[in-house]
């Protein structure tokens, strides 16, 4: 039972040798830090969404609290927390006050496995020395890692379907029936894209895959980033995939204000509202985190001058912010899908490429180990790749076709 | 690359140079010279007042929001150089639409608008301006009350409407001196009317036709 628990704990070279006061004040620190991060984080995102949406369509946005309304995140939270709190008389009590619970808490726990510094140079695979004990820049490095992130992002589902259920109302339910829906299916895309990643770097862990893409790349110009191992492909469909599980703008049919009044927090006021609002925004944050893990290199990059841990966090949250950028301008840009073409786009397009693609780079990994023949194996996966595509938009069109004509409705033709 | 192009129209919005809005507590827009704010009773030049009592204005109003009773002028101390004076003056701020159209039917140019519209109540009664507060004050400037949010320069133009159109709110006679003199201010000139080269144009007419005098 000991040895397990060692290697489970061995991840990280702090928890592989004897445990003691240091090694626990280390990690309460570590927790502490990843906490607060997160608030200030989640504050800073609310306020740069606003006053960046607001330069995008040409005002000013928030600017009275504090220098340049930095402070404007602070005083709604102040307001959220001395509204009253409402339970509505048809809400299914326990379930309604443990929602927001669990929408809030896999969004703490997801960061945790995020590495946000430390030196990836000369093959130091993240290390840092803290108070005299070796120790990794991330609060946990579980040998599951990036799986980690996909099982709590589907417990988040679990806060956004209760909630909607347990509130009694009608639209809540609509919203939360259309999130379960949409997350659930485009986890799909967003693991088999994971699972290209986790093939090129032969490692679960995050500290593993930022560790293998901080090595020199092609020609030693190019960055050893899994974007390009990968063929940019797992990453686009990562991004749209990531922006649909976080329910944001052009995917945010889950709260769509047009048609669900506030979607699956409807019924919900003051600090529970408050809970789910600061859920969305550090999902968001820390799945602009994992697209920087993943595809980006994390925090590797090069180190001119001082110390390396702390050009490592200098890299992790400039390419973070990067991302965070990204979501905001797709927020001002796109208009709303569709409900059925949202189904579209992550059950015909999406899985079927992501899936394709995961197959082509296993073809890739195996041909280079067997050493066949490159022209072969490329003419032969792009001749699947057509056939596959061609058998899928046949599908597609004789569902529809179908569809149309109401032959294969259950129950009355519309 | 249609699709993408979307991004780059939000992403050229970034930067100050674009923004329309203002600050506004902070800092106010500017406001049209014709803007309909809420009325003055203007003077003489020698400080008589212009309002005659006539209660012209609280007959056109569509709104009924004034409130007028005429008295004769006190023969030592006259308040207005006629017969009669305005003894009672309220108007009713809760009902006004600020159509102008007592501007129109004054014959004395007594009533006027000012620019200001950034006032509010705590109490009903309070909506209700009456004559003190409607007068302007020694300098022939709108008195500016407590619970108004005045700035430096906004009290100047409280007359530009009826002096762009004039007598009885014609363009025809646009910029033509049909007015008396007010206190503070002498002989206002006539206001810039609009050329037809600031009208927006419309298919099918010509710039040269004149619609100004219809119906009169």
């Amino acid at each position: 039972m000991v040895g397990s628990l060692t290697a489970v704990f061995a991840q990280d070279p702090m928890l592989a040798g004897e445990i003691d006061l240091t090694v626990v004040a280390i990690v309460l620190l570590k927790v502490v830090v990843a906490f607060v991060f997160l608030l200030v984080a989640t504050m800073f995102m609310v306020w740069f969404e606003r006053k960046l949406i607001g330069d995008m369509q040409n005002r000013i946005g928030p600017a009275i609290a504090g220098p340049f309304g930095i402070l404007q995140t602070l005083a709604d939270g102040v307001k959220f927390f001395f509204k009253e709190d409402l339970l509505p008389d048809r809400a299914e009590r326990r379930v309604f006050v443990l929602a927001p619970l669990l929408a809030v808490v896999p969004a703490f726990l997801m960061f945790s496995i995020i590495p946000v510094g430390g030196d990836f140079n000369d093959g130091n695979g993240g290390v840092v020395t803290m108070f005299g004990r070796e120790t990794l820049l991330q609060v946990a490095n579980p040998a599951i890692g990036v799986l980690f992130v996909l099982a709590m992002s589907s417990v988040a589902v679990y806060g956004v379907m209760l909630a909607g259920w347990s509130s009694g109302s009608k639209y809540p339910l609509l919203g939360s029936v259309r999130a379960s829906a949409q997350m659930v299916s485009y986890e799909a895309a967003m693991g088999l894209s994971v699972a290209a990643v986790v093939l090129t770097s032969g490692t679960l862990t995050t500290n593993g895959i930022v560790s293998f893409q901080a090595g020199e790349g092609w020609g030693g110009l190019l960055p050893n980033w899994n974007l390009l191992l990968t063929g940019f492909v797992p990453f686009v469909i990562f991004v749209i995939a990531g922006t649909a599980e976080l329910n944001r703008p052009p995917f945010d049919l889950v709260e769509a204000e047009q048609e669900l009044v506030g979607g699956f927090h409807t019924e919900y006021s003051s600090i529970r509202f408050a809970l789910f609002f600061l859920a969305e925004f550090m999902n968001t944050i820390t799945m602009s985190a994992l697209f920087v893990t993943l595809f980006l290199g994390g925090p590797a990059g090069p180190a001119p001058v001082g110390p390396g841990w702390l050009w490592g966090m200098v890299w992790f949250f400039l390419k973070l912010f990067v991302f965070l950028f990204m979501f905001v301008w797709f927020r001002a840009t796109l208009p709303r899908l569709r409900y059925d073409q949202l189904m579209d786009l992550g059950w015909k397009l999406l899985i079927p490429l992501s899936l394709g693609w995961f197959l082509l780079l296993a073809v890739i990994d195996v041909a280079g180990d067997q050493s066949w023949n490159p022209f072969v194996v490329v003419a032969g996966v792009a001749a699947g790749f057509l056939v596959g595509a061609g058998l899928l938009r046949l599908a597609v069109r004789a569902g529809h076709a179908r569809r149309l004509s109401g032959e294969d409705a259950v129950g009355e033709p519309v | 690359m249609g699709y993408l192009d979307g991004f780059k129209v939000t992403f050229r919005q970034i930067g100050p140079s674009q923004r329309v809005t203002a600050p506004y507590p902070a800092e106010k827009a500017p406001k049209p010279e014709r803007l309909h704010g809420r009325h003055v009773l203007n003077r003489y030049e020698d400080g008589m007042e212009k309002c005659i009592g006539c209660e012209l204005c609280a007959g056109v109003c569509p709104a009924r929001c004034i409130y007028v009773r005429g008295a004769d002028n006190p023969p030592d101390d006259p308040v207005s150089p006629g017969e009669r004076y305005g003894f009672v003056y309220e108007i009713n701020y809760l009902r006004c639409i600020h159509c102008d159209l007592c501007v129109e039917a004054c014959p004395t140019e007594a009533i006027t608008e000012t620019k200001m519209f950034e006032f509010s109540f705590t109490n009903r009664l309070d909506a209700i301006y009456t004559k003190d507060e409607l007068l302007v004050d020694d300098d022939g400037r709108p008195r500016k009350l407590p619970w108004e949010d005045w700035r430096e320069g906004e009290d100047e133009h409280t007359s530009a409407w009826m002096r762009a159109t004039a007598p009885s709110g014609s363009a025809a006679f646009e910029g033509r001196v049909a007015w008396s003199g007010e206190l503070g201010y002498g002989v206002r000139p006539p206001e810039r009317g609009q050329a037809h080269e600031d009208l927006p144009a419309t298919p099918g007419t010509t710039g040269t036709q004149d619609h100004g005098s219809g119906g009169h």
